[in-house]
């Protein structure tokens, strides 16, 4: 009863956190190796990268919008940074500036042309899905580009009091991202904006600007993701984050976020993005090759939105 | 001199001419009527002065300020309110966020991170508001979507007076209350009335109209066709105005 209220007051369901423990369980059994200290950090680890892209979508999708470019971009991230630093020559913080500007820069475009052009966000970020990965391929002629400065190495490899950079990263953007989605008029404007436009619109909500900077914020968000990943694998990779939006929109959608909007939690979100992980990293385990750990995660998706589904039925 | 003035409003949606140079003015504390058939244009009217659809052609002042091309969140912060008759509210979230909607009061937390929504006046707020109102709800923390139309309808009420309107414009607002919940909505229009709020009151209940309001107003096809002192009408002159009957 304590524990439940606690969680509501987070905004955390019930559910979500059970799925999570249960499926650790289930893991530790199979695999003596799963509670090891080191295997948890690689699940986090792991998880860091796109539970970083998933505070995005989950942001976006209680908007009842959606963002099927976070990966692409997390790709473009990616390889601007390498590109400034490792083939212009520039200093490391630009490796900083230019993951996060390209990040914001893609999230702003796909925000300008939803608001504007009344695209829908569905059309636009498949769009810049496209978009997004073939300039990346372009910047780096296709190829990876290697050799990136200690500072950003940091970022990426480093244990400072034995914890990897990048899980830092996700705590601290996690804390800050449930603060603003929880507690502050823009996450309540986000959810109104998700639940009933009409209504956000008639109480004097500024919808155009409330969608802009949501799907700016999703755009840095992946740029964060790509710096991380980038300073992880010491390349700017133009394929990175292939795929990641679907871990990312799962790890949303299996936390509490209402497909339809207008309900969202950062913290759901890290737990459905730390089930992804404990999946993954159980399935790495048992041996399960990588096609089949992309089904699972495809059908996990579906059936995340189909229980919902029931369970919204059965309460109207 | 007038708190609201409509000058020669025109809106079309595509081909479709919903109002043909509408002209109006209310007083402050003036209780006023608005009827006419389905489709008239009475939603459409009262959305171009809170400022939901811009208009074509046309101005609307507002306590001697053109508020033409203000947004609706400006107008409300001037004083002007709707309850929608489709009631505008977001399903999902609680009774004490959507009346705060919009307009969510901050503080510092810990006396440091800014803009944190201050849950707790927002609560203690609201449920002043719904004590007010006379109106029983399980609890403010419930989703509005859990909530009967008719319960719904109040939240709708409380969201418009809780920041001290100047005018407060009624779509259909007994539209789902029952017997007794509609007598307190004429009580409470009486009571806005006497406190020096205008109202405009939207309802095709025709007794309820002649009961709250002084003045009453039909709307034809885009157009006022009738300005009528209630005293000076009665029943079946209304009727045949919204019907084109008259004259
Ligand atoms: N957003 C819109 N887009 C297109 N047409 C609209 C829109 N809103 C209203 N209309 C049209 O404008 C006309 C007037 O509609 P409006 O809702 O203002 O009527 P009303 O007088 O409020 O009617 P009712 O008594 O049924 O509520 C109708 O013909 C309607 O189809
Ligand atoms: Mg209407």
């Amino acid at each position: 009863m304590k524990l439940a209220s606690l969680l509501a007051r987070a905004h955390v369901r019930a559910e979500s956190l059970a799925v999570l423990i249960a499926l650790s369980a289930v893991m530790a059994i199979i695999s003596p190796v799963f509670l090891s200290f080191g295997n948890l950090f690689n699940i986090i680890l792991a998880t860091a990268t796109y539970g970083i892209l998933a505070i995005g979508a989950t942001f976006v999708i209680s908007a009842a919008g959606i963002d099927l470019s976070l990966g692409s971009v997390l790709g473009l991230a990616s390889v601007t940074g390498a590109f400034l630093v490792v083939n212009l020559g520039l200093p490391w913080p630009f490796a900083i500036v230019g993951c996060l500007a390209a990040g914001l820069a893609a999230g702003a475009v796909n925000g300008l042309i939803i608001v504007r052009g009344r695209v829908p966000a569905f059309i636009v970020t498949l769009g810049m899905l496209g978009i997004a990965r073939g300039l990346a391929l372009i910047i780096s002629s296709g190829r990876g580009i290697y050799g990136l400065p200690e500072e950003i190495l940091f970022l990426g490899q480093a244990r400072p009091f034995g914890v990897p950079t990048p899980v830092y990263v996700l705590i601290v953007v996690a804390l800050v991202a449930h603060y603003i989605l929880a507690h502050t008029p823009f996450g309540a404007h986000t959810l109104a904006l998700g639940d009933n436009e009409a209504a956000a619109r008639a109480t004097g909500i500024d919808v155009r600007r409330q969608r802009l900077m949501l799907y700016s914020l999703s755009g840095l968000m992946a740029g964060l993701a790509g710096l991380i990943f980038t300073a992880r694998v010491n390349t700017g990779d133009p394929t990175a984050g292939l795929n990641y939006e679907l871990l990312a929109i799962t790890a949303a959608i299996i936390g509490g976020t209402n497909l339809f909007g207008g309900r969202g939690s950062i913290l759901g979100t890290m737990i459905g993005a730390l089930i992804m992980g404990v999946l993954q990293n159980g399935l790495n385990l048992m041996a399960v090759q990588a096609y089949y750990q992309q089904m699972a995660i495809g059908i996990v998706l579906i059936a995340a939105v189909w229980l919902d589904q029931i369970r919204s039925r059965g309460r109207i | 001199m007038s708190l609201l003035k409509l000058t020669d409003l025109h809106k079309s949606f595509g081909a479709v001419k919903v109002l043909r140079g509408v002209n109006l003015e209310v007083a402050a504390g003036e209780v006023i009527g608005l009827v006419g058939d389905n489709g008239a244009g009475k939603s459409t009217l009262m959305k171009t002065i809170t400022g939901v659809y811009p208009v074509d052609d046309g101005m609307v002042r507002f306590d001697d300020e053109d508020v033409t091309h203000l947004n609706p969140g400006e107008r409300r912060a001037r004083g002007i309110e709707m309850i929608y008759q489709d009631l505008a509210l977001a399903g999902q979230q609680d009774v004490a966020n959507n009346i705060f909607l919009g307009r969510e009061p901050t503080k510092r937390l810990w006396g440091i991170l800014p803009s944190f929504v201050d849950k707790a006046r927002i609560d203690s707020e609201a449920q002043k508001m719904i004590d007010r109102l006379g109106v029983r709800i399980p609890s403010i923390h419930l989703p509005v979507g859990m909530l009967s139309g008719g319960q719904q309808q109040t939240i709708a009420i409380a969201r418009a007076l809780t920041f001290q309107p100047k005018l407060v414009i009624m779509d259909e607002p007994t539209a789902a209350l029952a017997v007794r919940e509609v007598q307190s909505v004429l009580d409470l229009i009486e009571q806005m009335r006497s406190e020096g709020i205008a109202v405009i009151l939207i309802s095709h209940r025709l007794n309820d109209v002649f009961e709250a309001c002084g003045r009453i107003v039909v709307l034809r096809q885009g157009s006022v066709i009738a300005d009528l002192n209630k005293k000076e009408t009665n029943m079946n002159e209304v009727v045949s105005y919204i019907v084109g009957a008259h004259g």
